[in-house]
């Protein structure tokens, strides 16, 4: 027997389709083992989640919840993935943007008329995101280092940063020990629509249209989609890497500020141990799931929220480790990358015989 | 400084630098051969787990060590199918195994204890230390390199083996050219997709090694979160070490010094916030790639392998 692998010419738009929902239901069957193996009903703990996320207005507004700062960061994340700049930072982003809006709401507040205190947050936020993508962004357009360690490291000092803030001189006096800041003033307070499902939501479909007419309608779009497949083309035509780049991670970083801004602006009120929480690496999933496709990943983030969800439901109401949403995440991405071949290449499966029994045909 | 001070910093900078070696080496067998695999923290992560686990309720170290071997070679093989065979996105699935590593792990260790509780907390069967008779009483050092748990004492054997391998060995220059030049690997005759395929799935076995030492040497237990980034900093450290297993050994001492400085400040009631101390192992290996990466520049001495992350594909005749 002898695999072929021939490069794909024509774009297979079914497989673009069935091999992300195939991974999907694969991921679940292997996971369902993982679960039978620790002794628990797969079936009972499946349908826990999908009660605990979709089942109910509430639920499913909780769902939102989530996947507003997925979707922000997941954004975020895609760009640059489109010019293989590997941004594995949006957690440290969105910490950073959360620490920024805090700062704003906690200590300009007297010094900003109310109305525009949500604004500043805002420009904060996004700002300080932007800056903190910004440093790997310049060390590795000017000296290469590699993005993939500098932004990760800068995500534990982003959530050290954090713990230190709300652990120390930001904290509360009159919290009772509560470890977090004093609550902001309700000026700061990002409305809500229904539940806690607050503005970010507008963010966030705001950043994908923005993303796609980018992307998909300008030439600065079509520079950096060619910079990530073809960078020497890409240096042949001129295009100037360096500043693409820093572009890149300036939206980047800012839309995960972005989104740690509408995480204490909108949900906690104040900066506390639970805004770095892991969004920012289900980003990466969730961008690659949607194969960078801005719309997708509205719908891939709504998914991973309803998953995350699931999971919190899953240990109040069976006492089963949250962590089988990451075990689910990373599952679906493992079939995934073993389905994307088929997207790549033709793959036909010969038989040819070996000359034994070829010999052994003419007897 | 007293002397009992330094040696404790020295104590703790070996044990902490053995688990980072371990991983370490790992990664420099996978990379070597043109494989990157950036699943080092998911991989020591369920190390870690199952190893404890195993040894906790089988009373015994060495059937956990015996599951981080298991756990290693089931995880390197998945990531070797899928970048190897499948060709896929080498960064993407090394990300995939950390998240799901990391998921697996924690979900293990919450799961795991006695009567499917928690294992935090818990203390089981360890690697002690042996003191080494004689050697132990070298002043400073001896304390040190000489009264260590076997997987230290491992490692000692470990570091000139990876070189001599690397590098006077057949094998070892066979590894080094599928790095560097597949093409004239395959036009030996030789199987690229299987040497690329067993040194994956070693180097993987290396890293759940690196957090069964965690668990069952250094940190003696389990709590979530307990590899803290020490994958990551093994990635930085191939680069640290371009690739070079001695020069390796250079970048876990300075790790594990930083760690051992860590640990002795907190302990002695330092004003600085735990926050910033904790802080320092992140910023010094950012800090350790710019000069790296700059000098490496300046030199022009790059030891990165050629085929690093690109995916063998013979030309097929038509």
């Amino acid at each position: 027997m002898r695999i072929q692998f021939e490069k794909r010419t024509d774009r297979n738009r079914l497989s673009g389709f069935l091999i992300p929902v195939l991974s999907f239901f694969l991921a679940i069957l292997f996971s369902a083992l993982i679960l039978l193996f620790f002794d628990i009903n797969p079936i009972q703990a499946y349908s826990v989640m999908v009660k605990g996320s979709l089942g109910s207005t509430y639920a499913l507004s909780e769902t939102l919840v989530k996947a507003i700062p997925l979707m922000l960061t997941g954004l975020g994340v895609s760009i640059a993935f489109h010019m293989h700049f590997w941004n594995i930072g949006a957690e440290g982003q969105l910490a950073m943007g959360g620490i920024a809006a805090a700062y704003v709401a906690l200590f300009l507040k007297d010094a900003i008329p109310s109305s525009l205190l949500l604004p500043a947050m805002f420009l904060a936020g996004g700002l300080a995101g932007a800056v903190w993508g910004l440093i790997p962004a310049g060390l590795k357009s000017s000296i290469g280092v590699n993005e993939i360690l500098t932004t990760l490291m800068m995500n534990y000092i982003a959530t050290l940063l954090v713990e230190y803030l709300y652990l120390g001189p930001w904290r509360d006096p009159k919290g009772f020990g509560f470890p977090g800041t004093a609550q902001f003033v309700q000026a700061a307070w990002l409305p809500r629509l229904t539940g806690r499902v607050h503005y970010g939501i507008f963010f966030a479909l705001a950043a994908a249209v923005l993303l796609w007419f980018l992307l998909s309608r300008t030439k600065r779009g079509y520079e950096i989609r060619l910079i990530g497949e073809n960078p020497k083309a890409a240096r042949y035509a001129g295009i100037n890497i360096t500043k693409n780049i820093i572009l890149v991670m300036l939206i980047s970083g800012g839309l995960s500020g972005l989104a740690g801004m509408a995480e204490v602006s909108g949900i906690a009120h104040r900066l506390y141990m639970g805004l770095t929480v892991g969004y920012g690496y289900t980003a990466i999933i969730i961008a690659w799931l949607a194969n960078l496709n801005p719309w997708a990943i509205l719908v891939v983030a709504f998914l991973m929220g309803a998953l995350l969800v699931g999971g919190d439901q899953l240990q109040i109401a069976m006492q089963t480790p949250a962590a089988v949403a990451s075990i689910l995440q990373g599952a679906i991405l493992f079939f995934m990358l073993g389905g994307s071949i088929f997207n790549t290449y033709k793959i036909t499966i010969t038989r040819t015989r070996s000359k034994k029994q070829g010999e052994n045909a003419h007897e | 400084m007293n002397e009992a001070f330094v040696i404790s910093i020295l104590v703790i900078t070996i044990r902490a630098g053995t688990s980072l070696l371990y991983a370490t080496f790992g990664a420099i067998l996978t990379e070597r051969s043109g494989i990157q695999n950036l699943g080092v923290e998911g991989i020591m992560m369920v190390g870690a787990a199952a190893s404890f686990a195993a040894a906790y309720h089988s009373n015994n170290g060495w059937i956990g060590l015996l599951t981080a071997v298991l756990v290693g070679i089931i995880l390197g093989v998945i990531h070797a199918f899928l970048t190897i065979t499948m060709r896929a996105e080498q960064v993407v699935s090394g990300l995939a195994m950390t998240i799901f590593g990391t998921g697996l792990a924690s979900f293990m260790g919450q799961r795991l204890g006695p009567g499917n509780s928690t294992m935090v907390g818990l203390q089981g069967p360890s690697f002690e230390r042996i003191p080494i008779p004689y050697l132990r009483e070298i002043p400073y050092i001896g304390e040190a390199l000489f009264n260590q748990d076997i997987l230290v004492y491992a490692l000692y054997l470990l570091i000139p083996l990876m070189w001599f391998y690397i590098y006077k060995t057949r094998q070892g220059l066979e590894l080094r050219a599928v790095g560097e030049n597949p093409q004239a690997i395959d036009a030996l005759g030789m199987d690229v997709t299987k040497m690329r395929f067993l040194y994956t799935v070693a180097g993987a076995v290396l890293m759940a090694i690196a957090g069964a030492h965690l668990s069952l040497g250094y940190l003696q237990g389990w709590a979530d979160n307990i590899t803290g980034g020490r994958g990551w900093i093994a990635i930085a450290l191939v680069i640290f070490s371009t690739w070079n297993p001695l020069r390796a050994v250079l970048g876990a001492l300075l790790f594990g010094g930083i760690n051992a400085i860590q640990f002795r400040m907190q302990a002695a009631g330092t004003t600085l916030p735990s926050s910033f101390l904790n802080m320092l192992p992140y910023i010094v290996t950012i800090l350790v790639l710019v000069f790296i990466t700059w000098a490496e520049r300046n030199t022009h001495r790059f030891g990165t392998p050629s085929a690093l992350g690109t995916p063998f594909v013979r030309e097929e005749k038509k």
